[in-house]
């Protein structure tokens, strides 16, 4: 399971077609895989595992988030300011 | 790009545009059609010395001029929904570029693996070198492989834009928190130009948006320069 999950993050090309969000308006899909990726790491780092995993909801999310969002979300993380749950 | 004195569409570079084209074509002639028989019918009823009082209907042609319309229609509509269809398949991008509008300039980001970004602003008429065409040339141009099928993510910073590029039969609205999503195929390596399309103040007239598909390995060269120049 886990090596499948390193093949596709090593092959990635860019963010693949995702059946949750079909529609022309993929903001939610730019803060769902943010959300995730927090979320994996936030999971798995607790139990005190390899959080590698995670890296496929980072890829997906860089290559749909514009950069001036992800460094306010960022930012808002650090603060303790930001909107979603993680 | 638009040429002086242009009459139709631009040439297409993309399948879709292609489509679009033909579809245009069609949907034109048998618009044409019908408006040369109604004025021929016009003319004919107004310069005819000869009158009918006695005609009160007549069943056959009232049953042709409702079917044939309908037959008109159903040819319109088939190859209009095929292509809306098209436009709507589930495509699986090589590559996703970012494009972001600003007052008064877009930016482009690809970030599928570096995080490259760079501004695209007009080039001024005074600086325009011979041969380049005013209002339309920028800096910096959004490169993209030819034949490969790109996504790009449309927003926008402050207000609303559109991005569009009418070779490539692209337009979406470049709307400020949303991310809308559109894809095209350059089906041929060119320079295509496109101009915002969503008024967004003084220089709205301003920020155009010029795509040049090249081979794939002339992008990879490219984007390794733009991460070096950064």
């Amino acid at each position: 399971m886990a090596d499948v999950i390193e093949d596709k993050i090593k092959n990635y090309k860019t963010a693949p077609f995702d059946a949750r969000f079909p529609n022309t308006n993929q903001t939610r899909n730019c803060f769902q895989n943010y959300l995730d990726f927090h979320r994996c790491n936030k999971a798995l780092s607790s139990k005190g595992q390899d959080a590698s995993p995670c890296e496929w909801y980072q890829k997906v999310y860089k290559s749909l988030c514009p950069m001036s969002w992800v460094e306010k979300w960022d930012g808002q993380i650090e603060d303790g300011s930001f909107p979603g749950k993680i | 790009m638009a040429h002086p004195t242009q009459l139709g569409f631009q040439d297409a570079a993309s399948p879709v545009m292609e489509e679009l084209l033909h579809f245009h074509d069609h949907a034109l002639m048998i618009v044409l059609l019908i408006s040369t028989l109604v004025l021929y019918i016009i003319t004919a009823m107004v310069s005819t010395k000869l009158t009918n009082k006695y005609i009160l209907d007549s069943q056959e042609i009232e049953i042709v001029w409702t079917i044939l319309p309908a037959v008109i229609l159903v040819l319109i509509a088939l190859p209009s929904l095929r292509i809306l269809y098209l436009m709507d398949e589930i495509n699986d991008p090589h590559l996703t570029i970012k494009a972001m509008g600003h007052q008064w300039y877009w930016s482009y980001e690809y970030t599928d693996y570096e995080n490259l970004g760079f501004d695209s602003y007009m080039v001024p008429t005074q600086d325009l070198a011979p041969g380049q065409f005013r209002l339309l040339e920028t800096d910096h141009r959004m490169i993209v492989p030819m034949e490969s099928p790109v996504r790009v993510l449309v927003s926008a910073e402050d207000v609303l834009h559109s991005w569009a590029v009418p070779s490539l039969g692209v337009k979406m609205d470049a709307v400020p928190g949303r991310l809308n999503q559109t894809a095209f195929i350059a089906s041929r390596p060119g320079v295509f130009y496109g101009q915002c399309s969503e008024i967004c103040g003084a220089n709205h007239s301003f920020m155009p948006i010029v795509v040049e598909a090249v081979p794939l390995e002339h992008f990879e060269n490219w984007s390794s320069l733009m991460l070096e120049d950064a």
